[in-house]
C-alpha cells in the first residue's frame, strides 16, 4: 500500500528545486547580508534578488515585501502593526467570522487592547457579502482584513470588489493570502491592496519563511525591533538560505501556476465524482465554484471525525479536519459553525487537500477507502 | 579566504545541512497535523526539542522555537514587561545589549514604560550590585546580555542571578547569544528565567532560535494563531531548522570542550601581536571575554577602509554588529565603556569560528603590518 498525502494546505513537501537552491545558498552563500565584505555583499545581492522574485509574482515593488518567519507573523504584523501605527485616526477593525486564527487570535488580541472588532458574517458557502462590509464601515474604521481563499473549506472570497470598498472608503484593506496564492494571480497594480500575507510552505517552499505585502507608505509599527533588516519592519538577521528557497518555489509556482491549478480542480473534480460514483453520501462545503481548486471539504452524515481520520491514517491516507494549526486537537471549525448552525456539520467534515504529487489513481483510491471505512461505520 | 566574522554569523556545518535535507524530505507534514506525516514531524520536534534541553540542563517544556535572537529578546523582553505591566512598569537592563534588546527597551519606554540603562565599566563590564541598586518596588524584568557581541566582554550573570534570587517577583533574561558555543552558562546556577539563544551563530541556520522560557514564566505572546510552542508563539515550526539547531548545539558543545583551550591561546596570540602594531588599542579585556571576540581600534583610521584593504587580501571582518555595520555611527559599546570617541569610530570587530587556526590570524597580523603604517601616513594620524 502506498501512503497517499492528501493534506497540503496543512503543509506542502518542499519542491527539490528549492531545496536545492536551499541548499546550494547555505553551503555558498554564508555571509550575513548586513556585513559589507564580501560574503555580506553576496549574501546581499541573493537576497535582494529573492526578493525581486517575490515582488514581481505579484506586481509589486522590491521595498514592498518584508520577509517574515511564515504566514501567522505576517498576518500578525499587518493587524498589529497597522492598527498600533494608526490607533488616532480610528480604533475600529473589520473582519470575518472565518479567518485564519492568525488573524482571529489577532483580532481578539486587540480588541483587549480597547480595538473594537466587528466579524462578519458569511453565508452558507463561506462567503462575504460586500454589503455586510460595506455597511460595517464607520467613521473609526481603519482597517478591513479579509482571506483570499479559506483554508477550510476553499471558498474565495471577492477580495478586488471589497479592496475597492475599502479604497473608497480610505481604509487600509489586508488580505490573507497564504491559500490562494500561487494559485490564484494577483495584481497590486490594479487591485488596491495595502497588506497581504504569503508563507512559503504552502506553495512547496521551505517552512519557517514568509513575507508581507505592505504597499508603499504604508505605516507599521515594528513586532520585531533591532537591527536595520528590512528596512527597519522587521529586525533580525535575514533567512537568505530559506529566502532563496522560497524565491525558487514562487519562480516554479508563477510559471505553472495555470497548470497547477488546472491539474489540482482536475483532482478536485475527480474525486467528488468517485464519491457519486462509490455512492457516498456526502455534501462538499464551500463554495462551488468560487473555490481554491486544491481544496475540497466535505460533510459526510453520521460519521465520527476522529475515528474517520485515525482510519482513512491507518489506510495510509493523510487527511486533515480543517485547519492543522489547533494543534493536535480536533476541535469543532469555526469556519464550519459560521457557515451553518448546525454542530452535526463540523463533527463530521473532512478536508482533502491536493498538491503536485498526487495521482488520478491516488484520488480514486481515497473515495474507495472512504467508502469503506464509511460502511464498516455504518454496520458496526 | 580568511573568514573572521563569526559573530556576524558563521558558516552551517556539513552534518547540520545534511539534518536539515533529512528532516525536509523525510518529515515535511505539519507537526499540528494528526495524521502519520504529521505525527512525524511532530515526533522529530520532540526529539530536537528534547535534545537541545538537555544539552541546556533544562526541561523541554522550558524550550520554545523563535526565527532567531531579534525574536527571542524581543519576546522575552515585550512579553515579560506587557504580562506583567500591572505589578510594574520599571524594567532595568545596561548601555550595551544588542540593538535587537535596546530598540525593544525604546519601543516599551515610548509605551510609557520606564527603563534604566546601568552603566559599564572600562571593560564593558556592569556591577552586580547596580543591578541590585537599580531595583525597584514596580521593577519587573532584568535583561542583561551575557556575552557582549561587539567586544566579548563577559557579563557577571551568575552573580547579578544570585542576587536577583531575592526579588523572586522579578524575571530575568539574559542574551546568550554570541556565549551560547564559546561561553556556555549554566542557567540554573545563573538562575535565570529568561534565555535567548539563535543558530546562526553556532553553525546552525539562520532563521532558527530557542527561547528558554523557566517554568512558572509568564510572558505575553508575540504572534497570535495557532497553538504552537505552548501558545507562546504562534506559527508552523519549522521543523528541519529546529533539527537542524539541535545538532548544532551537539556539535558545538563538543567542538567547546574540544577547542575552548586552543581558542584563549589564539585569542591571546591575537591581542599580543596587535600591542606590537602602531596605534593599536584593543577594546577587548584581557580577562574576561569571550575567546571568540578580539575588538580593536585604530584612532584617526576610518574602519570601513581597512576592512576594504583586508577583503582586498581575502580577509574578512567587521566593524561592531552586523546589523547595524552599515552605519557608520560610532560603536555604542565602546562609547559606554568610556573609551572615547575616537574609538568609538574605529573599532574593528574580529571573531574567530572552532576552525580559524593560527596561520590566519599570523595573515591577519602580517596585513596590518603591511597596510596600517601606510594609511596611518596617508590620513597624517
Ligand atoms: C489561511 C492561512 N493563514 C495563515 C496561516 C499561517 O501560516 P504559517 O503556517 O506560515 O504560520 C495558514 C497556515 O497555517 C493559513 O492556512
Ligand atoms: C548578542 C546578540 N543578540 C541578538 C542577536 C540577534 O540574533 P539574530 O541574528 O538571530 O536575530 C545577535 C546577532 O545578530 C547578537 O549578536
Amino acid at each position: 500500500m502506498k501512503n497517499i498525502y492528501a493534506d497540503h494546505a496543512a503543509s506542502a513537501p518542499v519542491h527539490h528545486e528549492a531545496a536545492k537552491a536551499m541548499m546550494e545558498a547555505m553551503e555558498n552563500n554564508i555571509g550575513n547580508p548586513s556585513s559589507i565584505h564580501h560574503y555580506g555583499r553576496k549574501a546581499r545581492m541573493q537576497l535582494d534578488q529573492a526578493r525581486q522574485q517575490l515582488a514581481d509574482s505579484i506586481g509589486a515593488a522590491v521595498d514592498e515585501i518584508i520577509l517574515t518567519s511564515g504566514g501567522t507573523e505576517a498576518d500578525n504584523l499587518a493587524l498589529v502593526g497597522y492598527a498600533k501605527a494608526h490607533k488616532d485616526q480610528g480604533s475600529h477593525i473589520i473582519t470575518t467570522q472565518i479567518e485564519h486564527h492568525a488573524v482571529l487570535h489577532t483580532c481578539e488580541r486587540l480588541e483587549n487592547q480597547g480595538f473594537d472588532v466587528t466579524y462578519i458574517p458569511v453565508n452558507q458557502y463561506g462567503q462575504v457579502s460586500l454589503e455586510a462590509v460595506q455597511e460595517a464601515i464607520t467613521d473609526k474604521t481603519i482597517l478591513v482584513s479579509v482571506m483570499h481563499g479559506n483554508n477550510e473549506v476553499g471558498t474565495i472570497q471577492p477580495i478586488e470588489e471589497i479592496a475597492d470598498i475599502a479604497q473608497a472608503n480610505n481604509v487600509a484593506f489586508h488580505t490573507d493570502a497564504v491559500q490562494s496564492y500561487g494559485l490564484m494571480p494577483i495584481d497590486m497594480k490594479q487591485t488596491p491592496v495595502t497588506l497581504m500575507s504569503v508563507s512559503s510552505h504552502k506553495i512547496n517552499g521551505p517552512k519557517g519563511i514568509g513575507f508581507l505585502y505592505a504597499k508603499k507608505g504604508t505605516k507599521l509599527m515594528p513586532f520585531l525591533t533591532g537591527g536595520e533588516q528590512e528596512k527597519k519592519r522587521r529586525a533580525g538577521t535575514e533567512n537568505v538560505a530559506a529566502a532563496a528557497g522560497f524565491a525558487k518555489a514562487v519562480e516554479m509556482a508563477v510559471e505553472q501556476r495555470e497548470e497547477r491549478a488546472g491539474f489540482y480542480q482536475q483532482l478536485s473534480d475527480y474525486f467528488l465524482k468517485c464519491l457519486e460514483s462509490e455512492g457516498v453520501r456526502f455534501e462538499l462545503n464551500g463554495a462551488k465554484e468560487e473555490r481554491l481548486p486544491h481544496i475540497t471539504n466535505i460533510f459526510i452524515p453520521n460519521i465520527s471525525l476522529e475515528s474517520f481520520l485515525v482510519q482513512l491514517d491507518l489506510a495510509g491516507i493523510a487527511a486533515s479536519s480543517g485547519s492543522a494549526c489547533t494543534a493536535g486537537s480536533v476541535e469543532p471549525s469555526h469556519v464550519l459553525s459560521a457557515m451553518f448552525n448546525d454542530p452535526n456539520r463540523s463533527a463530521s467534515s473532512l478536508r482533502f487537500s491536493f498538491g503536485q504529487g498526487n495521482s488520478f489513481e491516488e484520488v480514486e483510491q481515497i473515495a474507495k477507502e472512504i467508502r469503506t471505512i464509511v460502511h464498516r461505520m455504518n454496520s458496526g | 579566504m580568511v573568514y573572521l566574522d563569526n559573530s556576524a554569523t558563521t558558516l552551517p556545518w556539513q552534518e547540520v545541512l545534511d539534518t536539515y535535507q533529512q528532516a525536509a524530505s523525510a518529515y515535511f507534514g505539519n507537526p499540528s497535523s494528526l495524521h502519520r506525516p504529521g505525527v512525524e514531524a511532530e515526533t522529530l520536534l520532540g526529539k530536537a526539542r528534547e535534545a537541545a534541553a538537555s544539552i541546556l540542563k533544562v526541561k523541554s517544556s522550558e524550550v520554545i522555537f523563535t526565527s532567531g535572537g531579534t525574536e527571542g529578546n524581543n519576546l522575552a523582553i515585550k512579553g515579560t514587561a506587557v504580562e506583567h505591566q500591572n505589578r510594574g512598569k520599571h524594567l532595568i537592563t545596561s548601555a550595551v545589549e544588542h540593538p535587537s534588546a535596546l530598540e525593544a527597551f525604546a519601543q516599551l519606554e515610548a509605551f510609557g514604560y520606564e527603563v534604566t540603562y546601568l552603566p559599564v565599566n572600562k571593560e564593558g563590564r556592569i556591577r552586580p550590585e547596580d543591578v541590585e541598586n537599580a531595583v525597584r518596588e514596580d521593577t519587573t524584568l532584568v535583561s542583561i546580555i551575557h556575552v557582549n557581541n561587539e567586544t566579548g566582554t563577559i557579563q557577571p550573570i551568575e552573580e547579578i542571578g544570585k542576587r536577583l534570587a531575592a526579588y523572586p517577583k522579578l524575571y530575568f533574561h539574559t542574551d546568550h547569544v554570541q556565549g551560547a558555543a564559546h561561553v556556555p552558562l549554566d542557567l540554573g546556577k545563573a538562575n535565570v528565567d529568561l534565555c535567548t539563544i539563535s543558530a546562526h551563530k553556532f553553525h546552525g541556520l539562520k532563521g532558527t532560535g530557542m527561547l528558554y522560557i523557566k517554568d512558572g514564566t509568564v510572558l505575553s505572546p508575540l504572534f497570535h494563531g495557532g497553538g504552537q510552542e505552548q501558545k507562546i508563539r504562534a506559527g508552523t515550526e519549522n521543523v528541519p531548522g529546529i533539527a537542524a539547531m539541535a545538532k548544532a548545539l551537539r556539535l558545538a558543545r563538543e567542538q567547546h570542550t574540544k577547542e575552548a583551550k586552543r581558542m584563549y591561546e589564539l585569542q591571546k596570540y591575537l591581542l599580543q601581536e596587535l600591542e606590537k602594531i602602531d596605534g593599536a588599542q584593543v577594546n577587548t579585556p584581557q580577562t574576561g571575554a569571550a575567546p571568540h571576540i578580539v575588538n580593536v581600534s585604530f584612532p584617526g583610521l576610518k574602519p570601513e577602509v581597512i576592512i576594504q584593504a583586508l577583503t582586498k587580501r581575502d580577509i574578512h571582518v567587521s566593524t561592531k554588529s552586523a546589523c547595524s555595520s552599515k552605519l557608520n555611527e560610532p560603536s555604542h559599546v565602546i562609547e559606554a565603556a568610556g573609551l572615547g570617541q575616537e574609538r568609538a569610530d574605529s573599532a574593528i570587530r574580529i571573531s574567530f569560528s572552532f576552525e580559524t587556526i593560527k596561520e590566519e590570524i599570523e595573515k591577519l597580523i602580517d596585513v596590518f603590518h603591511e597596510i596600517i603604517p601606510e594609511m596611518k601616513k596617508v590620513m597624517g594620524a
